[in-house]
């Protein structure tokens, strides 16, 4: 695709160039424009604020907000700032998005590669879990916790978060290893190869794509997550989505609105980050599914 | 007791049976060529030699040890896939080791096999590619180093040149003739091409329905097909097949059929096999191929029974060191096989000459040869 509109661009006259460059600018700044103004509020003193100009750049620039935010700010009744709620994301997520990534792709593997029966059943089944809405599993969830013992903890948002997502990381990686040769993995387990030395040395080195689809998708649902932040993790355990929340309703004194733009800032960024790594691939991965799935 | 031993194998998906009771003896050093329409059930049978596939019933058995339920890497074998199946992330030199590195031979002797066949399939330039970076030709030398550098009791090949042009595939076939002429190794190659199997096999199971239907020499089962499919399905073109009745003239048996015009056309059968004295004034099959009707010069000095046969020519191509006519035999088209310079011409009348020591005879009802 990225071939083709190059190739267009090339033979299509400079005007009609300029003019293309010009509507994608006007649109790239249209949906800048949120962020922006959320970027120049978090700089600016409240004073400036709530004397009525968002739109103008701040005439006194500071970093104050920030500040306050990561570390002063009142969240719910604690003066903790979002730091330590940041701390508790980075702790859930990555876990859990490593977690649902590898049995992921071992389900996809098994379900594409090692024939047995039921393998169908149980593929539909795992895509079924796909499309249960979050509030069905809530109360069954919690008794669960419960009866594990880690309600209300960070290790149990990981669970239930690993648990969601396996349904979508199996279809990524079934749809994605069912175009994969199965000639190859034979031709492995004639060369000697075992069941995770075929996964590790043939199918892993050639899943980059997928693997950057299902940690985007992933990453991004669960740091992005507030259902199941608010029904399962209490208090000093919240994640920053649920304490970004507490942040902008804390009831408390006047509503520093510069402090909350420079926390949802801080909530957004990681997501923004990983896009902009790994973006490309996930393109390429949604596209190789598309394409030969 | 072959080399290999493929003794009573059936095939079973479930309630439906895929190969029936196949028995083949496989001698060391021999080039057996499974050949047959699609889904005969030959890459089944050479996935179950490969263990890639579970056997149902009978044994294979590999210089006399029972390999049903050995683990295909345990058994000796290597496999050329039709698609080469070569690991994309991996060099070609990494390709043709990675079999050895999986069972474990250290890695100065890893290097020291993959020189000598690189060098023996002069692929040395190649070590660094990818397989990506390499034509279809290359790939399939890069497969076959990765079989012959295990150094297995059997190959096994399943369609290996299905995927290159006609050209490549013609040298390749001459390329993998030499290899077996030099190593001695044994081979059991799977193709769907009649020529494939003519010229590479010392013996060839022709397959049809997941039965053998027969197996022997090229020359056993071009000359002396055993039923009626093996004699359409191997020779190109294919052998000549029409209803004749079988008459007694002057104390001989005659083939006996009719012409392009009608007029009534006998071929006098000499030394017939016992068979054929029950089928007295009955419907056969008569079969024979396009070279053993000629031109009278161009027939076989060696022929003891050449029989004349005049008749209308309806069409001729010339293809070269050959002509192809074609005249009507009983109601159908009848390709004969002439030399390059012989007088024919479309719509005249010619004297053609037929080598009835070559023509078989086939039951019509089971198809089976009669003899
Ligand atoms: N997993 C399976 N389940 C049911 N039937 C199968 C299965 N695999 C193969 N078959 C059947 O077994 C028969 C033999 O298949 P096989 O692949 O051996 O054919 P083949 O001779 O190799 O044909 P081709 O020349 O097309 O490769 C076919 O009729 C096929 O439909
Ligand atoms: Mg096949």
């Amino acid at each position: 695709m990225a071939a083709a509109s190059t190739e267009n661009a090339i033979r299509s006259s400079s005007f009609s160039r300029v003019l293309i460059y010009l509507v994608l600018l006007l649109f790239a700044l249209f949906y800048l424009l949120p962020f922006g103004i959320m970027l120049v509020n978090s700089l600016k003193p409240l004073s400036e604020i709530t004397g009525g100009n968002m739109i103008a750049l701040p005439r006194e620039w500071t970093i104050e907000p920030w500040l306050s935010a990561w570390s002063t700010a009142q969240i719910g009744v604690q003066p903790t700032g979002l730091r330590p709620y940041f701390i508790n994301s980075i702790v859930m997520a990555v876990p859990a998005v490593l977690l649902s990534t590898i049995f992921g792709a071992l389900n996809g593997y098994v379900l594409t590669k090692w024939h047995f029966p039921g393998a169908t059943i149980i593929f539909g089944l795992l895509l079924f879990s796909c499309f249960i809405p979050f509030q069905i599993v809530l109360i069954p969830m919690a008794r669960i916790l419960g009866i594990l013992d880690i309600a209300g903890t960070t290790g149990g948002l990981v669970l239930v978060h690993f648990v969601y997502g396996v349904g979508f990381t199996t279809l990524y990686f079934r749809n994605y290893y069912a175009a994969f040769p199965t000639e190859l993995v034979r031709a492995a387990q004639i060369d000697g190869a075992g069941f995770f030395q075929i996964f590790y040395r043939i199918l892993l080195p050639s899943s980059g794509p997928i693997i950057a689809v299902s940690f985007i998708w992933q990453f991004t649902n669960i740091w992005n997550d507030f259902l199941f932040g608010a029904s399962f993790a209490s208090g000093g355990s919240a994640p920053m989505t649920v304490a970004l929340n507490n942040l902008v309703n804390s009831s408390t004194g006047v509503r520093e609105y510069n402090v909350h733009f420079a926390g949802a800032i801080m909530a957004a960024a990681p997501t923004l980050l990983v896009y902009i790594v790994a973006g490309r691939y996930f393109v390429r991965g949604l596209m190789a599914g598309s394409v030969k799935g | 007791m072959g080399f290999l031993d493929i003794d009573n194998v059936t095939k079973a998906y479930g309630a439906v049976e895929v190969l029936h009771q196949v028995d083949i003896a496989v001698e060391e050093g021999e080039f057996l060529v499974l050949v047959g329409p699609s889904g005969c059930g030959k890459s089944t049978l050479l996935n179950m030699i490969a263990g890639l596939e579970g056997i149902t019933s009978g044994d294979i058995r590999i210089k006399d040890r029972v390999i049903n339920n050995v683990h295909p890497s345990q058994r000796n074998i290597a496999m050329v896939f039709q698609s080469y199946a070569l690991y994309p992330n991996m060099t070609v030199g990494q390709n043709i080791t990675f079999g050895l590195e999986m069972h474990g031979t250290p890695k100065p002797e890893r290097e020291k096999a993959m020189a000598e066949v690189a060098k023996l399939l002069q692929i040395e330039d190649l070590l660094k590619r990818k397989p990506g970076q390499l034509s279809g030709g290359q790939r399939q030398r890069v497969a076959m180093g990765r079989a012959l550098v295990r150094n297995p009791d059997v190959f096994l090949f399943d369609e290996p040149l299905s995927n290159l042009d006609a050209k490549l595939r013609v040298d390749m076939r001459t390329e993998i003739k030499k290899l077996h002429q030099k190593l001695g190794t044994t081979i059991v190659y799977v193709t769907h091409d009649q020529i494939e199997a003519m010229t590479l096999s010392t013996r060839i199971a022709v397959m049809y329905n997941g039965y053998v239907q027969q197996l022997g020499t090229p020359k056993e089962i071009y000359d002396n097909p055993s039923n009626l499919f093996v004699a359409t399905f191997m020779g190109s073109p294919a052998m000549n097949v029409m209803r004749v009745r079988l008459e007694e003239r002057n104390g001989a048996l005659h083939a006996v059929t009719t012409g392009a015009e009608g007029q009534e056309i006998a071929l006098r059968i000499e030394n017939a096999p016992a068979g054929y004295a029950a089928y007295k004034d009955r419907e056969v099959i008569l079969g024979i191929r396009p070279e053993a009707i000629t031109d009278p010069e161009g027939a076989d000095r060696n022929a003891r029974n050449i029989q004349a046969l005049s008749n209308t020519v309806s069409v001729t191509e010339p293809a070269g060191a050959d002509t192809f006519v074609t005249m009507t035999l009983a109601g159908k088209d009848c390709i004969s096989r002439m030399r390059a310079d012989a007088e024919v011409h479309p719509g005249q009348p010619f004297d053609f000459a037929v080598n009835m020591d070559k023509a078989v005879l086939f039951d019509p009802e089971t198809e089976e040869r009669i003899i």
